[in-house]
């Protein structure tokens, strides 16, 4: 037995490339059609038939272990035939460029197109040379669109609303293409964003971007609807962007302390993998406040929806 | 050019001769490969028997262009320009004398490659080619090359190409000895270490793609401290490319106190910024990096002002796969013998920069500050010529362009004679 969507949004766009580009309505049209797979998701029955003979290709060219199987549920959840394929391990070693693994696996006629890559701007170099649809799993320190609709999905269920909320983004920015969606996705739906962390790790003229910046985390956090942490990657920890990790522990590592500083009923939220006793402490991470877990529940409905949006628009349909 | 060929006559052109600050409609003779006269109304009468007489039409006529910086592959990586194509690309250009730079393979940091070049160059080529030779053996910064016997086999100028000799004592020494043969050191200004894995203008562009930035403060240190070991050694010294309004202020101060300095900026950064690169156009990566439309009309501004000596091109071709590829890793560089001037017309046209001023920064300057014979129209000057017409619009074809790929072009818009 399948269930027919209601909602019957569809994204006019081939890609979803990044959230920059996306429009207000478009955001919320994915979120109100990700509350319909949240609901699906918590059935004993998870299949729906509207991806049936399409086929989805996660073209992963840095490893991933949530994302990738994320889009894998999602995909299959649809009725999609799905194929991972980890190219790290396979063509690019042999010398074979992105845009000739492209043309490949586009003489495969895969449907749709799910690609992570180390560099800013491949996937959309990707998406010149393919004719289905790409989703950006994440490029570089570009961004990281799904994982910005998915941090909104959780937050407006849990908050109600997004407009006027107070969210503080903290830790890496200028290697963060999670911050850079979220940056762009929450200022759309008009929510306050500070960015936070050591002057080593945000990009310069992030200001430019619609954000307030500090370097405090109790003046950033003050007053915060939402502390969203970032990961602080483990070669980045010992002398290069910050001295060690007890000092960037005890300035920018969430503790119960410092959440303290945010509001009585702030949310905290992290993209994952964390590192505990790094960016964020484990009884902050395990605690009430946390949503980090609920995080990882809406990036499978999110999924569905930008599929099954953007599957709406594809040839065929 | 011309000493195998019957004298010409360039009738009823717009002379101008920007060494001498002249723009006069007149005629312009060349006979045994120099210029004999240039004034009004020599006419089918003054010229020698046999001449061949060529009416202008009204167009321009000017010194060839000298084009103080350009990436020719030969010797070594031929797949991307030889010294044949980049010579037929010049000509389509209006570029008589192209000034390679010696970070070839192997570098042209011994005597016998700059006899090498200049032999290939005389045999393939249909401009002049005059190597600049590396300043550090092996373009490693580390010992300096054999300055006086490059110089003495024909090398014009002493650089390390794109890269910086970033240890100040080698910097010092060098410019030191490079003074006792007059020896002009041209230096990329670029901190290596500040460049990081900066692939474009660090800024809100940057921070928005997602891209490391490079600071401008990379140039300005380096260039600053350049400035201050001339002021120590008293020797010449070009900036080889300069992007951005900072460089311009230590500029100005070094030549307010006098020091022997001159600096370039490419046609590229004159009339292009970091916008352009858009949606990770690698056609728009360079070194150094485009910058903001702030410093381009910094520099703009400090070439009309004469502050900024030469336009150059630039001109560095990639082979097409290693430009195919995610911005990041891509290779920088860009054509530009064949399309300086069209693209330095747009300065013109803007109303930003005169004729003149124009081809002095391409011509006059160049030849003063390598000590080259070009850049005038005076009697006896070398026959490099060419003949312009401002107003023509065109595209450039990839396929018709030659450093992407042989087949000389055959565009009018700018010609040498």
């Amino acid at each position: 037995m399948t269930i027919a969507a209601t909602s019957s949004f569809v994204l006019n766009r081939r890609h979803l490339l990044g959230i920059e580009g996306l429009s207000r309505d478009e955001i919320i049209g994915l979120l109100d059609l990700a509350e319909e797979f949240v609901d699906l998701n918590r059935q004993i029955e998870k299949k729906r038939a509207s991806l049936r003979g399409r086929t989805q290709i996660n073209l992963f060219f840095e490893s991933s272990t949530r994302t990738q199987s994320s889009f894998e549920l999602a995909g299959k959840r649809l009725g999609a035939d799905v194929m991972n394929m980890a190219v790290g391990s396979s063509a690019m070693k042999k010398g074979e460029t992105l845009i000739d693994t492209a043309i490949t696996l586009n003489a495969m006629h895969p449907d749709i197109l799910v690609v992570r890559h180390h560099a800013s701007g491949a996937v959309e170099l990707l998406a010149q040379k393919v004719d289905g649809s790409v989703i950006n799993a994440g490029d570089g320190a570009h961004e990281h669109p799904t994982q910005a609709l998915l941090d909104a999905l959780t937050i407006r269920r849990n908050k109600g609303r997004i407009e006027g909320l107070i969210v503080a983004i903290c830790g890496d920015v200028l290697h963060s293409r999670v911050a850079r969606s979220n940056i762009i996705l929450l200022n759309a739906l008009g929510a306050r964003v500070r960015v936070v962390g050591p002057s080593t790790l945000l990009p310069s003229h992030v200001e430019r971007m619609g954000v307030e910046v500090t370097r405090d985390m109790r003046a950033g956090l003050q007053d915060a609807d939402i502390v969203m942490m970032l990961r602080l990657q483990r070669e980045r920890m010992n002398g290069s962007f910050v001295p060690s990790t007890q000092e960037y522990f005890a300035y920018f590592g969430l503790d119960q302390k410092k959440l303290a500083y945010a509001k009585p009923d702030a949310l905290v939220m992290h993209p994952g993998p964390m590192n505990r006793g790094v960016e964020i402490d484990s009884s902050v991470a395990d605690g009430a406040q946390s949503l980090i877990r609920e995080q990882v529940e809406m990036g499978v409905a999110v999924r569905m929806a930008v599929l099954e949006a953007l599957s709406r628009n594809l040839p065929n349909a | 050019m011309l000493s195998d060929r019957r004298p010409i006559l360039l009738a009823n052109a717009r002379i101008i001769d920007p060494s001498r600050d002249l723009d006069f409609p007149g005629d312009l003779l060349i006979a045994d490969g120099v210029i004999r006269d240039a004034k009004r109304g020599i006419g089918a009468a003054g010229v020698p028997e046999g001449a061949e007489i060529v009416d202008c039409k009204g167009r321009v006529v000017a010194p060839g262009l000298i084009d103080m910086r350009a990436f020719v592959g030969e010797p070594g990586a031929e797949y991307r320009d030889t010294l044949a194509t980049a010579s037929q690309a010049a000509a389509a250009g209006g570029v008589t004398t192209i000034i390679c730079q010696p970070d070839t393979s192997p570098a042209i940091d011994e005597p016998a490659i700059v006899d090498f070049v200049l032999r290939r160059a005389r045999d393939t080529a249909i401009v002049h080619v005059q190597p600049m030779a590396a300043l550090t053996k092996g373009l490693e910064g580390k010992e300096m090359t054999e300055i006086g016997l490059l110089k003495a086999a024909g090398a014009v100028a002493f650089t390390d190409g794109t890269k910086s000799v970033t240890n100040a004592q080698v910097m010092r020494r060098t410019l030191t000895y490079a003074r006792d043969f007059d020896a002009l050191v041209v230096h990329h200004t670029e901190d290596p270490d500040l460049i990081g894995e900066g692939v474009m203008n660090e800024g809100e562009l940057a921070a928005r793609l997602g891209l490391h930035g490079i600071p401008t403060a990379a140039e300005a240190i380096m260039l600053e401290r350049d400035l201050r070991l001339v002021a120590l050694t008293g020797s010449r010294y070009h900036a080889a490319s300069l992007t951005c309004r900072e460089s311009i202020e230590i500029l100005r101060r070094a030549k307010d106190a006098g020091l022997p300095v001159s600096a370039a900026a490419s046609i590229n950064h004159l009339t292009l910024n970091e916008i352009d690169i858009g949606p990770y156009r690698t056609f728009f990566k360079l070194s150094p990096p485009l910058r903001a439309e702030d410093d381009r009309a910094a520099l703009v501004e400090a070439l009309a002002s004469g502050l900024i000596d030469i336009v150059m091109s630039d001109h560095n071709p990639q082979d097409v796969e290693t430009k195919r590829l995610p911005f990041a890793e891509a290779a920088p560089g860009a054509v530009g013998l064949e399309t300086m001037l069209t693209a330095g017309l747009r300065l013109f046209h803007g109303g930003q920069l005169s004729l003149t001023q124009l081809l002095v920064a391409m011509s006059t300057k160049p030849a003063q500050i390598l000590g080259l014979p070009g850049g005038t129209l005076r009697n006896g000057a070398p026959g490099d010529v060419i003949v312009i017409d401002p107003d023509i619009s065109w595209v450039l074809d990839p396929a018709e362009n030659p450093s992407a790929r042989i087949r000389p072009s055959t565009r009018p818009d700018s010609k040498a004679a």
